[in-house]
């Protein structure tokens, strides 16, 4: 390290050895001192233990298939739960079989349509975004039915595809709203403002499940015969409004982020009030707020389960309906584990996708 | 008065007119009673301490700030609330401020073309064209595709100067623009602020600047408690200034 150079001519060297590797990271992270390294391996010895059982449990003594409790002898896990039943669990229990093509390519296409959203570097990223906004009618024809197609009612869905319609319809509802919302709560009108607040706090106040509970067992009594609307509508709707509140208060935390001297000069330079939050403030405003966005959309995903307290067959009510079969008797756990990991799929991949997009914009500017 | 519009006849009609203008921020009488006629084509430099409503003064005047009394006509419009008119009001009049307020998620092309594009409904070709024309005159062609937060102090002050130059407006205000900068970066702004003048633009000018006020200035306004305590051309305030408070002032900052 003594040698001299004279400026100018330093040349580049590589940097001191042990400052990255393996062992350098074990050391530094498990075996730091004697009760570090203590630490560390009663911990290892536990999650060895429990892998090895869940293992044995859920793999080697495990049954894989077989029409009901009775044939899965063995002492491990009786998966035979999820495999009998297999297409219910994506389609619910009264989706004519031979009509599973159309939430199949409906399922297709929504992940065409999400693409562009969540790619900046895929082909046809225009032509996919004007798809996208045609996709929801497409969607319910396929799943619904009309033009030529047979006439599906929505309380023969269940299973996944009632879990994603709720989970869907709520995400794409919720941001929109929820941004009106928060700009109405910052609003010079006000009106416009109290409405705004009145609302948030309201449902912000109240449980989830209430809210189902006066949509679609309380509203029908209110309303005059006749005007009660399709079930499915009513809870697509209350659970939109109930995660817009919460979206409403994650993007205001977001635009209080924002320094007012970017609305004043855009405000300054003749834009109106609409291009300013739409080009100006929502876009730096959103950004700083995607995780929070993003937990919101997991929780509003794993609250559609809710649904299966107003008798909706979505994946939890499915289950619990199957697990009341004579013929199931004596399963439990399996069949929630199968769903668990259904909803686990979903939900980390949206937290993945969260935090490449965050290191994205991390790594881009701002 | 009639709301809505009113335009001052004449050859004449000036630039800016503020008659008996009054502002209150809640109790705290921020404005008290400003007279100001600024024609087309005059430099105005506003000096005071802080606090004097410097800012809020010529914030009125893009209704950035609303007034609660007097009035104040732009361009021989009535600032009124009409929300159209003011829009128009602000496409006319740039805006320049001390902590530049570039928009940190557009390039510096983008912050520059987006007012020709929205406001004026520009194609986007040519209003592209037009930005880099003007990031030529502040001389930082060559960062048109960077993000502001890659660029100096200096550098994004010539570029906020740029974008409010792309809707060609009549009138400048400047708040304070170089009271963000470290000292050697200053200069360039100021060289870019006084080429600006010497074209001929009508400018309001708040700042602490006096060699500038010096050189730039037509008149210099000095502005305490929320008043216009003196109003002079550069020669007479420096050297025989009226009130004993600029007098004051002046021993401070020079
Ligand atoms: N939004 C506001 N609400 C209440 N008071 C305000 C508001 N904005 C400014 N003020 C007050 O009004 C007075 C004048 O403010 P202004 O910003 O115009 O002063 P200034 O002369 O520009 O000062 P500086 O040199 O510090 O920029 C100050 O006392 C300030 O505290
Ligand atoms: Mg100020």
């Amino acid at each position: 390290m003594s040698e001299m150079y004279r400026a100018g001519e330093h040349p580049d060297l590589p940097p001191p050895v042990e400052t990255s590797g393996v062992r350098r990271w074990l050391r530094a992270n498990l075996f730091s001192s004697v009760l570090s390294s203590l630490t560390t391996l009663v911990l290892a010895g536990f999650i060895l233990w429990i892998l090895k059982s869940a293992l044995i449990w859920g793999m080697l003594e495990a049954d894989f298939f077989g029409a009901s409790f009775r044939d899965c002898a063995s002492a491990g896990a009786c998966w035979a739960v999820a495999s009998a039943r297999f297409p219910q669990y994506w389609f619910g229990f009264f989706y004519p079989s031979a009509q599973y093509w159309r939430p199949l390519l409906a399922f297709a296409l929504l992940s065409v349509a999400v693409a562009p959203w969540l790619s900046e570097s895929i082909k046809y990223r225009r032509e996919l975004k004007i798809f996208s906004l045609f996709y929801p009618l497409i969607a319910l024809l396929l799943l619904y039915g009309g033009a030529g197609l047979a006439i599906v009612e929505t309380d023969r869905w269940g299973g996944f595809l009632l879990t994603l319609v709720i989970g869907v319809v709520g995400i794409v509802a919720s941001l929109p709203i929820g941004i009106l919302l928060a700009l109405g709560r910052r609003s010079e009108m006000p009106v416009v403002r109290t409405l705004c607040v009145v609302f948030i706090e309201i449902v912000r106040g109240v449980p989830l499940i209430t809210v189902l509970f006066t949509a679609s067992v309380l509203l029908p009594l209110f309303l005059p015969d006749g005007m009660s609307f399709n079930k499915l509508l009513r809870v697509l709707i209350m659970v939109s409004l109930f995660a817009s509140a919460y979206m409403a208060e994650i993007v205001r935390g977001g635009l209080a982020a924002i320094p007012p001297g970017q609305e004043e000069a855009a405000r300054a330079m003749g834009l109106g009030y609409w291009q300013t939050m739409g080009l100006i403030v929502l876009p730096q405003a959103l950004r700083i707020v995607i995780p929070g966005i993003v937990s919101s959309f997991i929780g509003l995903f794993k609250d559609t389960s809710l649904v299966a307290i107003v008798g909706l067959y979505d994946l939890l009510g499915l289950t619990q309906a199957i697990l009341k079969e004579t013929g199931w008797m004596g399963v439990k756990i399996e069949a929630y584990v199968f769903i668990g990991a259904i909803f686990w799929i979903c939900c980390f991949s949206m937290s993945r996708y969260a935090k490449h997009l965050e290191e994205k914009l991390k790594r881009g500017h701002v | 008065m009639s709301d809505g519009m009113e335009t001052e006849q004449g050859p004449e009609a000036a630039a800016i007119v503020l008659r008996g203008v009054h502002k209150w921020y809640g109790q705290f009488h921020v404005l008290k009673n400003i007279d100001l006629t600024v024609q087309n084509g005059e430099r105005i430099v506003i000096c005071g301490p802080s606090g004097s409503g410097k800012s809020t003064l010529i914030r009125c005047i893009n209704r950035l700030e609303e007034h609660q009394q007097g009035e104040i006509l732009v361009e021989g419009i009535k600032l009124t609330d009409d929300l159209k008119r003011i829009d128009e009001i602000r496409s006319e009049v740039g805006m320049v401020f001390q902590q530049f307020n570039l928009f940190p998620h557009k390039t510096i092309l983008e912050n520059c073309a987006l007012a020709p594009i929205r406001v004026r409904k520009m194609p986007r070709k040519d209003a592209e064209e037009l930005a880099m024309q003007y990031l030529e005159r502040v001389k930082i062609p060559e960062q048109a595709d960077k993000y502001p937060a890659q660029l100096s102090g200096g550098q994004q002050q010539r570029v906020a100067i740029a974008r409010a130059l792309c809707m060609n407006p009549r009138i400048m205000l400047f708040d304070e623009p170089t009271s963000a900068l470290d000292p050697e970066m200053i200069k360039e702004v100021l060289d870019v602020m006084i080429e600006l003048a010497e074209e001929g633009m009508t400018m309001i000018v708040v700042t602490h600047e006096m060699g500038f006020a010096r050189t730039v200035a037509d008149r210099i306004i000095f502005m305490d408690g929320g008043e216009i305590i003196e109003d002079a051309p550069p020669q007479k305030f420096f050297e025989a200034p009226e009130s004993e408070r600029t007098k004051e002032f002046l021993a401070q900052i020079l």
